[in-house]
């Protein structure tokens, strides 16, 4: 199957989804890149060019919001959630704005452009913000219904997409998706997965790996990060007693700091994390960044072993 | 400056801009096109003006450049290693994973480079510091920075723009590197910032509007802000985004995309024959 981008998706998703007037698409001189091109080629009227101002598209943003319009605002993932952080947290959480937030190339997997453009900490940071809630699809097919969910949600949405083209892990004939719900895509008794972005796929291929091996493990697809699905983890703490959880993204607040947060409070089990470790990308081919930070199928293997070997 | 200094110049201009071609043909990615815009007033800082040690790069001493468009590394890099701070061979290594040369300038990777950016609107605001450090330990070092026209989109560059004018200094010198183009089109199309030299002066900058890809104009420039004072200047640079390479100028399209090989050999040839009509190799 043809491989696509989360940002190809959300580009198209806007379009399909489009058709409703109240939607208006704004950039800040990254519709290429983003792919809110596709938006703006079919409703030229309801896309708007901010220039290279991340803090104030995000302002205009909640602006347009008071006035009744469903908001999807995009640029690179570093400066939505970074650059413009302040505004987005008081003038669209604090009010509780209809703003989507649209952040491409989130993650190393931005490659060549190296640290600068990176964003490994948005996930945290837009986390911590009262009255924001997160999705971070795994693959085209989960972008479109992230998208479909948040413009029905009243409020502010964080939507984590990624630059590279990703294998399909959903059928789009049969995919159900509930904001908030993880999936649980493969069942298993030994450890859990859990697992976000393009670590869903990684972790798919981990649990094949971990079969030869005769460990059987469950994967789950945490495609909301907030409000995290308590339930599901619990329940597999309760049943597989060790947890992996794997995220292009920190290992400082982001997935694992939901789950962990969760574990602790209601269930405290071991886990180990397939993360970055509280350090700073660079420049490289995705593939090798990915090997160098440890974002690979083989070490979700390896933090599989190392926890059972602590579980109770 | 004479004739042969001049001819001189021009000659390093089109080395530059040769590896710049060359740096992100390798790389499979990079941003040519605001590069080669800026090629000629990074020969002249770096070749003619700028007081910099390549034996000490960090010498407390020297002028500060901070290429506030950090996008635009292959010029900066190739023209730090025609310098001779690294090797020139190294520059074909640009974004590749165990290359020190990262995608967008990195201060604590490459040498020579003062700031890291990449990040627009940021790098004008550090030449303001690195330029208030100066006075405050009063050195006479003198700051550079290079910003694009739609980087001015960016509200941060205004409030440098003040603190520069408000602090008075006049050993800090910008220079807009006005191509017109940005990713989505023509600045004027996706987000006017003009008219750019009426807002500066507004500002309280010292503005002088030159053709910056012209070396003896850029020269002057940069004397007439050297004996400026009580003003930092601002000398808006109008530019060919592209210059040198022809199916690369005024190109939007060709702002973050590579060359492909026969691209690549295309624009190597024109550049090698502006070098022969200069009398180079
Ligand atoms: C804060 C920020 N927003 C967006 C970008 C992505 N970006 C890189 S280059 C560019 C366009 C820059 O245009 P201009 O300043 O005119 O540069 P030039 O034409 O000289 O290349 C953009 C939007 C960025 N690097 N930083
Ligand atoms: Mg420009």
């Amino acid at each position: 199957m043809a491989k696509v981008a989360t940002r190809e998706a959300y580009g198209k998703a806007l379009a399909e989804f489009g058709a409703d007037p109240n939607i208006v698409v704004l950039d800040a001189d990254l519709s290429k890149s983003t792919k809110t091109e596709t938006f703006l080629k079919a409703y030229p009227d309801r896309f708007f060019n901010i220039g290279i101002a991340e803090a104030n598209m995000m302002a205009i943003a909640a602006g347009m919001a008071t006035c009744g319009k469903t908001v999807f605002a995009s640029t690179f993932a570093i400066f939505a959630a970074l650059r413009a952080c302040e505004q987005v947290r008081n003038s669209i959480c604090y009010p509780k704005l209809n703003v989507k937030i649209g952040a491409t190339h989130a993650g190393i997997s931005v490659g060549e452009d190296g640290a600068s453009h990176q964003t490994v900490e948005d996930m945290a940071i837009m986390r911590s913000l009262p009255n924001m809630t997160i999705m971070c699809p795994c693959d085209g097919v989960e972008t479109r219904a992230a998208v479909k969910a948040a413009i029905d949600l009243k409020g502010p949405v964080y939507l984590r997409l990624g630059r590279l083209a990703l294998p399909e892990v959903h059928q789009a004939d049969n995919f159900n998706f509930e904001l908030g719900k993880g999936i649980q895509i493969k069942d298993g008794s030994d450890v859990t997965i859990i697992a976000t972005g393009l670590m869903v796929y990684k972790s798919l291929e981990a649990a094949e790996m971990l079969k030869a091996q005769g460990i059987d493990a469950r994967v789950i697809d945490m495609h909301t990060i907030k409000p995290i699905d308590q339930d599901i983890i619990i329940k597999a703490a309760k049943e597989t007693g060790a947890i992996v959880t794997a995220e292009e993204h920190s290992i400082v607040g982001g997935l694992t700091g939901a789950v962990s947060e969760v574990l602790v409070q209601n269930y405290p089990t071991p886990l180990k994390a397939v993360a970055i470790n509280d350090t700073f990308g660079k420049s490289g081919k995705p593939d090798e960044l990915f090997v160098e930070y440890g974002l690979t199928p083989e070490n979700i293997v390896k933090q599989a072993q190392e926890v059972m070997k602590i579980k109770k | 400056m004479d004739k042969q200094q001049l001819l001189e110049l021009k000659k390093t201009a089109v080395k530059i801009r040769r590896h710049i071609i060359d740096a992100v043909y390798h790389a499979g990615s990079g941003h040519p096109g605001g590069s080669l815009s800026c090629t000629d007033i990074l020969t002249a800082l770096y070749f003619k003006h700028m007081n910099v040690n390549i034996k000490n790069p960090q010498d407390a001493n020297r002028d500060r450049f901070v290429l506030s468009k950090g996008h635009c590394a292959p010029a900066l890099y190739s023209t730090l290693a025609v310098k001779g701070f690294f090797p020139t061979e190294e520059l074909v290594n640009l974004r590749k994973i165990d290359s020190f040369l990262q995608g967008h300038p990195s201060l604590k990777d490459v040498p020579g480079v003062d700031m890291s950016t990449g990040s627009l609107g940021q790098g004008i605001s550090a030449s303001v510091g690195m330029a208030l450090a100066g006075k405050l330990d009063k050195k006479d070092y003198r700051v550079y920075t290079i910003i694009g026209d739609g980087e001015c989109q960016e509200g941060q560059v205004w409030e440098a723009l003040m603190a520069g004018a408000h602090y008075k200094l006049d050993n800090l010198t910008a220079f807009l590197d006005h191509n017109g183009l940005q990713i989505d089109g023509k600045i004027t199309d996706v987000m006017s910032p003009e008219s750019l030299p009426e807002k500066f002066k507004a500002f309280n900058w010292n503005v002088i509007e030159i053709d910056g890809n012209d070396l003896e104009a850029i020269d002057k420039a940069i004397e007439t802000a050297k004996a400026t004072k009580g003003k930092p200047t601002m000398v808006v640079a109008n530019t060919i985004k592209g210059k040198g390479v022809s199916f690369m100028e005024d190109q939007y399209g060709w702002h973050g995309k590579a060359p492909s090989k026969e691209e690549r050999d295309n624009a190597i040839a024109e550049l090698d024959q502006a070098m022969e009509l200069l009398g180079g190799e």
